[in-house]
């Protein structure tokens, strides 16, 4: 090993070793959206059960249609999405008491969009969000639900109405983020696209704007606010990566290299990852105006799972099912690691741990240091998991097309 | 005081009540536009203070509501129903069943009816299911077709057959029809698929034209007018296409799903499109739905008016893959569709088809009263 690599490995381990005390000695919060409140899958906090078998399991339930969605929690509520029918177009949103996995109540929507989706999809795909208030249920036939914390209908908008040629055969999986009380939500297929910022409370469009005429499969991602540069929404497509200003949707910035469609960008600190060529590592400018290219790491190849950084590694699962680090710092390979099966579900880290799901079921934890990634438990649940898992309350919770289940550590 | 005065006075209470009650579902009916979301919460407040005896006006309200309109609708049906069961008391059986059955109401409320005494009452399904076997509403069709294979699989020769043979009245899903086709087909009555679906199968087509660089889908070749409109069918009509002169000719299929191969039938120009134009008869004007699959993009007119059209290409395709709601006029109705493909290299970028059928909102056939190419 060269002095310059030593020195690397020095300070990533003091960087995870700085992440893992943050973790530890974080408080533990809701899991509000896709890859959680930081869109980054870092469950920051979250002591999660590492050791996974039946016995963690501490409740499970059933679930009325598919979802590619994960779970969110809110409070006392666990949030889910399906849709059912023979033409997929039943839209469901259900409430799960945390403490039992009782069901709180359910309510249904008719798809007044288009249903028709690739057979692995559905049209129950992107995740909901919420903003502690309202949740945010958004299907591939582009209806955006807004219900309280009840289910009281709130507000409805039908975008597979108001913008019908806005749709993909293949299905839509965006997944909307909340920010600031503006639900950002990224319609993009070949036919039309955009971007659309919508008033949380009301439903009124804050701001509407065009986007590059491509298929994209990407979510949103948040860049915090920090010193002179306010927050950001990152807006990922096969034209690149552009910045906008969630209250106006006004660009900031663009990435020109192109991007993947599938995996999505994450956000560590202020280091912008994205999936280009295989990983870029970005640094936005202190008044967010621009970005600076740090790092291209070629060798990383996320497949669905978007990435995901824990300290100064970063990790990325390929098609087929090999987990892989990578130095943010230097995007040299620290290691690499094969799991079981294959992967659509992005992985939850917490605790200097990675819970990965993969499309049959099974369960792996992952021990993460920049040396090595160790496995530490593996349980076969045995059914199909396409969602990201969510992590809350010191538990962890993952869907599969027919059960909701929760794990956590037996006290 | 006597009974009727103390009847009038609750009557004289209830009335404004009910009245605002009305108002409220109406707004809930009406909901079309975001700015309509605050005055539709209000409503939905309205609405749901009430207890049951706000079930039946609710699932009326579905009349003429609009799609956004019919959600907030089932919104307070389902809050109301869930606190009625939470408060451990029935749903009114009679007046559901009896709104069910009545199959001018609306079908996404007398579905949603039934979604709910369904679970409170398992033991009707055997009895009203096999009412619905032609009802407007899929779902209810789907159950009832469901019902009878189960007969059907449970008995053998003519007695099998005749309820195939019933079921196939009924079925509009793929996966039932093909069930019982197979049966059918195994008992020496094979089923005309594509007739039971109402695909058209008689067409002309012209092409191709230029469409490299996808630059054709926006140009109005020959078939079409400058204005977006379609011009009416000229079977002499002669035009310059991307390989030399071209005119209307000929195609038909007989693919039990109604599949036009233009690559197949006539060839994979890459970097072309192609228009291809039947006509559809009715004895009187109508609604209907056209239900087409194609993985190319695409444009189509009815009587020359511009209903849709759509630039994906290669996004995958199947039956029904659109469904595009139109009004048919009596008579004689044309329809032309523009279907381009592009440069795409790669193996699954090589279709270049179509299948298009006429139906009513369930999805079953309506068929042309005089289907001329």
């Amino acid at each position: 090993m060269s002095g310059v690599q030593s020195m690397n490995r020095k300070r990533a381990a003091v960087a995870v070793a700085g992440v893992l005390i943050f973790l530890r000695t974080g408080s533990a919060g809701d899991w509000t959206q896709f890859r959680g409140p930081g869109t980054n899958s870092v469950a920051a906090g979250q002591s999660l059960p590492v050791e996974l078998s039946r016995g963690a399991i501490v409740w499970e339930a059933d679930l009325p249609g598919r979802g590619l969605s994960g779970p969110i929690v809110q409070g006392d509520s666990v949030i889910v999405t399906a849709s059912s029918g023979y033409d997929d177009d039943r839209l469901h949103i259900l409430c799960f008491r945390v403490g039992d996995g009782t069901k709180a109540w359910e309510r249904q929507f008719q798809a007044t969009g288009r249903t028709v989706t690739h057979a692995k999809m559905c049209v129950a795909t992107p995740t909901p969000a919420t903003d502690g208030e309202r949740i945010f249920a958004f299907y591939s036939s582009n209806d955006l639900i807004c219900t309280d914390l009840q289910g009281r209908l709130q507000w409805y908008r039908g975008l597979g109405q108001e913008y019908p040629n806005a749709s993909n055969s293949l299905g839509m999986s965006s997944s909307p983020v909340v920010i600031d009380g503006t639900v950002v939500v990224q319609v993009e297929s070949d036919a039309e696209a955009f971007a659309m910022g919508v008033d949380a409370v009301t439903g009124r469009t804050r701001w509407k704007i065009d986007r590059p005429r491509r298929a994209t499969w990407t979510s949103p991602a948040i860049l915090p606010a920090a010193d002179r540069r306010s927050a950001q929404v990152l807006l990922q497509s096969s034209a690149g990566l552009a910045a906008v200003d969630p209250h106006t949707g006004q660009q900031q910035w663009t990435f020109g290299p192109g991007a993947s469609t599938i995996p999505s960008v994450t956000v560590s600190g202020d280091r912008i990852v994205v999936p280009s060529n295989g990983l870029t590592v970005l640094q936005p400018s202190a008044d967010g105006t621009s970005v600076t290219v740090l790092q291209k790491v070629r060798g990383a190849r996320p497949s669905t799972p978007s990435p995901v950084v824990l300290g100064d590694v970063m990790l990325t699962v390929n098609g087929a099912g090999v987990l892989s680090a990578n130095s943010l710092t230097t995007g040299k390979r620290l290691w690499q690691l094969r799991l079981r099966g294959r992967f659509s579900s992005t992985p939850v880290a917490a605790g200097g741990h990675l819970f990965c799901f993969s499309e049959q079921g099974m369960a792996t934890v992952v021990r993460v240091t920049p040396d090595q990634g160790e496995i530490v438990s593996e349980l076969d649940l045995g059914e199909t998991i396409l969602s990201s898992p969510a992590a809350a309350g010191q538990a962890l919770y993952v869907r599969s097309d027919a059960r909701l289940w929760k794990f956590a550590e037996s006290r | 005081m006597t009974l009727s005065i103390c009847l009038s006075i609750i009557v004289a209470a209830a009335a404004p009540e009910a009245a605002s009650r009305e108002s409220a579902i109406r707004m809930l009916g009406s909901v079309s536009r975001p700015e309509d979301a605050e005055a539709a919460r209000r409503a939905l407040d309205a609405v749901t203070r009430g207890g049951a005896d706000g079930l039946l006006p609710v699932l009326q309200g579905f009349s003429n509501a609009t799609a956004l309109g019919t959600n907030w609708l089932r919104n307070a049906f389902e809050i109301l129903a869930a606190g009625e069961q939470r408060a451990g008391r029935k749903l009114p059986e009679n007046e559901l069943t009896a709104f069910i059955l009545e199959t001018d109401n609306p079908p996404a409320a007398r579905r949603l009816a039934w979604e709910w005494l369904v679970r409170q009452h398992p033991d009707l399904k055997t009895s009203i299911i096999p009412q619905l076997l032609h009802d407007r509403h899929p779902d209810f069709r789907r159950d009832a077709v469901a019902l009878l294979l189960e007969q059907a699989a449970a008995q053998s020769g003519p007695a099998a057959v005749a309820l195939y043979r019933r079921a196939l009245s009924g079925a509009v899903h793929p996966d039932q029809v093909k069930t019982i086709a197979e049966a059918l087909a195994a008992a020496g009555e094979p089923v005309r698929i594509a007739e039971h679906f109402g695909f058209l199968t008689q067409w002309k087509i012209v092409g191709p034209f230029d469409n490299r660089d996808m630059k054709g889908f926006a140009v109005p070749y020959g078939p079409e007018a400058a204005d977006g409109s379609a011009e009416p069918f000229d079977a002499d009509a002669r035009w310059e296409g991307l390989i030399g002169p071209v005119r209307w000719q000929d195609i038909s299929t007989d693919d039990d799903y109604g599949l036009v191969d233009i690559a197949g039938q006539i060839e994979n120009y890459k970097g072309s499109l192609m228009y291809a134009v039947t006509h559809f008869g009715c004895d009187k004007a109508r609604s209907a739905e056209l239900r087409l699959g194609t993985p190319n993009a695409w444009k189509l007119w009815v009587n020359g008016r511009l209903i849709f059209e759509r630039e994906e290409y290669h996004r995958g395709t199947r039956m029904d893959q659109y469904r595009i709601p139109v009004r048919f006029r009596q008579g004689r109705n044309e329809i032309l569709l523009k279907v381009c493909q592009n440069e795409q290299e790669q193996d699954w970028a090589q279709d270049y088809q179509f299948q298009l059928r006429v139906c009513d909102e369930s999805g079953a056939a309506i068929h042309s009263v005089q289907e001329t190419p």
